[in-house]
């Protein structure tokens, strides 16, 4: 079992207030990602569930039981750190018996649960080793194996993959998605990063300013974003946002566009543009484009689209994915 | 062209660096070099160097004077029982300044800092009352609480700011690891600081061994240390500059021999965190 309920959670620091009233359910087994900009409350959530620090307000419930109360290892949850926070001093093996060490285990009950550990994250080779002998996806991987031999009721990861370069991080993001599966534990994943949220969560928890915008899978926010905020968050390149005069034809204040529903042409279209900054990638083209009166505007077309800097193009937004808003920037029924 | 300039500066800053080093040792050499002379030797006017009768006589006189052992290991028990002391108190002092500080924090901090700053000899008429009034003058016990005190603003200090050198997410994941307090202390943080620790031990072993000003007020003959065994041989009778050198070489002794074998850790701890 590994649901966690929060109930009315708040977290204040001196007078700022970072988290004002939150209620999430997290179901069993599922994975969940808190995505946000920098800032937004995002880490402190996950610190409040591991207990880390106290909640200001509210309840938060482990496997049915009000743990709020609790300190961080009675809680059942085990924690994967940005930096890693492996034990410099210790060996591979000795880093990921140390729970099971502070929990009194027999020491062959530890061998055998290290070994096993080692096995499913292809560490065995390194157990002797100190981590300041390996690599920064073999450090994080030894990190996973601490939380893992605890067999907790759920994971938190706070931002595990930001230290690492662009591929070593697409390489774990895959390893954590297949431990998830093989594991079948709950893990509350937190990153600022949306391409990590859209490809690993089972449910995408939207924050701003210690706030949920919008609770959802990854698709139903792509789909049907709750709000200007949320709009402009999932999805790379960003939506593209139209408003006064412009957006009037789709009745609406203001109206966003993906950049990959808009279609292009040398020829005709809505919007014409002069074309700023052309980024060709075989696979795609993506064209930064300046449109007089609304502004810049970003669009995607699949394969080669043979266009320069400086030459015009004609943009054709896709009226049926088109996403509407109100003048509160909520989202309006399509 | 570039070569040989960086080779001539290499020179220089090379000789400029023996000057001071030697500089900086000549007064110990030249007690050293003083013990082994007679006194007439040691007052010769011009300095005999190094070609004079030399002899161990002075060593001899001195033992036989004085019980150089019992004022050394009143110094050892002084040096090392105030340090041991001084680090009970202040590695779980400075855990808490590092990693759960209050608004008051630093203050605290300035404030330990502050009874440096005054001279000691404005506290030494309350505390002499008190050591008369609790039977400790003259005693073990007593110098090494002195000495405890006098050292503790600056153990505080060292291990704090290699305390906070340390990650606070490692001593998180301690804690999410099951470990308590007192276990991530032992586990955790203490191994981690080992460099800081031993560090912060050794120049308090250092300072505690040097320390005259108390040891020579608040003592008579049980507990002197080896500060006071020196002062001895400078008395108003006349100075035996040649036993007075004696008696210093071997009071230094053996920390000069600590300094020497520690000197690659003292170096590295008080650089810790100056360089990553």
């Amino acid at each position: 079992m590994g649901s966690i309920t929060l109930q009315k959670v708040s977290k204040v620091f001196g007078e700022a207030k970072v988290i004002p009233s939150i209620d999430l359910e997290i179901k069993d087994g599922e994975f969940v990602v808190f995505v946000g900009p920098s800032g937004c409350g995002k880490s402190t959530l996950l610190r409040l569930i591991a207990g880390l620090e106290d909640v200001s307000g509210g309840k938060i419930i482990i496997d049915g039981k009000d743990g709020t109360s609790l300190g961080p290892s009675e809680r059942g949850l085990a924690m994967v750190f940005q930096s890693y926070a492996l034990y410099p001093h210790m060996s591979v093996r000795s880093n990921i018996a140390f729970p099971l060490k502070m929990a009194g285990m027999a020491k062959d009950e530890i061998d055998r649960k290290v070994t096993e550990a080692a096995r499913v994250l292809n560490l065995t080779d390194y157990l002797d080793r100190k981590p300041r002998m390996l690599s920064g996806g073999q450090r994080q991987r030894v990190a996973i194996g601490r939380a893992i031999v605890r067999q907790p009721s759920a994971f938190l990861f706070d931002e595990p993959l930001s230290n690492l370069d662009a591929a070593l991080r697409v390489n774990m993001r895959l390893e954590i998605s297949e431990l998830h599966q093989q594991l079948k534990t709950t893990m509350v994943y937190v990153t600022h990063d949306q391409v990590e949220a859209m490809t690993m969560a089972d449910k995408i928890v939207v924050l701003n300013r210690g706030n949920i915008e919008q609770v959802g899978s990854p698709m139903e926010l792509y789909k049907n974003p709750a709000n200007l905020f949320v709009a402009g968050f999932i999805g790379s390149p960003k939506m593209n946002f139209v408003t006064g005069v412009y957006a009037e034809p789709f009745g609406a204040p203001t109206v966003g566009v993906r950049p990959e529903h808009i279609l292009l042409s040398t020829e005709s279209g809505v919007w014409q543009g002069r074309v700023i900054v052309a980024e060709h990638l075989g696979s795609d083209t993506f064209l930064h484009v300046d449109v007089e009166g609304i502004g810049h505007i970003t669009a995607r077309g699949t394969g080669e689209f043979p266009v320069k800097a400086g030459e015009t193009v004609y943009m054709t937004p896709d009226r049926t994915r088109v996403h509407k808003f109100d003048d509160k920037g909520l989202a309006m029924a399509s | 062209m570039a070569r040989s300039v960086s080779t001539r500066r290499k020179v220089i800053v090379s000789v400029v660096a023996w000057a001071l080093g030697l500089l900086i040792f000549f007064p110990i050499l030249w007690t050293f070099i003083t013990s082994f002379k007679s006194e007439g030797d040691a007052v010769a006017s011009p300095p005999l160097f190094l070609f004079f009768h030399w002899t161990t006589e002075n060593y001899v006189e001195v033992q036989s004077r004085s019980d150089y052992f019992l004022h050394f290991s009143n110094s050892v028990i002084i040096a090392v029982g105030s340090t041991i002391l001084g680090l009970i108190i202040a590695v779980p002092a400075a855990w808490a300044m590092a990693f759960s500080p209050t608004k008051r924090t630093k203050d605290v901090l300035m404030w330990m800092l502050s009874t440096k700053m005054m001279p000691p000899v404005g506290a030494l008429i309350p505390i002499y009352l008190l050591f008369q009034a609790t039977g400790l003058l003259d005693s073990r016990i007593g110098l090494v609480a002195v000495m405890t005190l006098i050292n503790l603003p600056i153990i505080v200090w060292m291990l704090y700011t290699y305390f906070k050198e340390i990650p606070g997410e490692i001593l998180e994941a301690a804690r999410m690891d099951g470990a308590s307090l007192m276990k991530e202390i032992i586990y955790v943080l203490t191994p981690m600081a080992v460099p800081g620790i031993a560090s912060t031990l050794l120049l308090n072993v250092i300072l505690a061994w040097n320390e005259a000003f108390w040891t020579l007020n608040l003592t008579a003959s049980q507990a002197a240390p080896l500060t006071a065994f020196i002062a001895s041989y400078s008395s108003p009778e006349g100075l035996f500059y040649a036993k007075l050198s004696a008696a210093s070489t071997m009071a230094i002794a053996p920390i000069l021999i600590l300094g020497w074998f520690s000197q690659k850790q003292l170096v590295r701890g008080l650089t810790f965190g100056a360089v990553k």
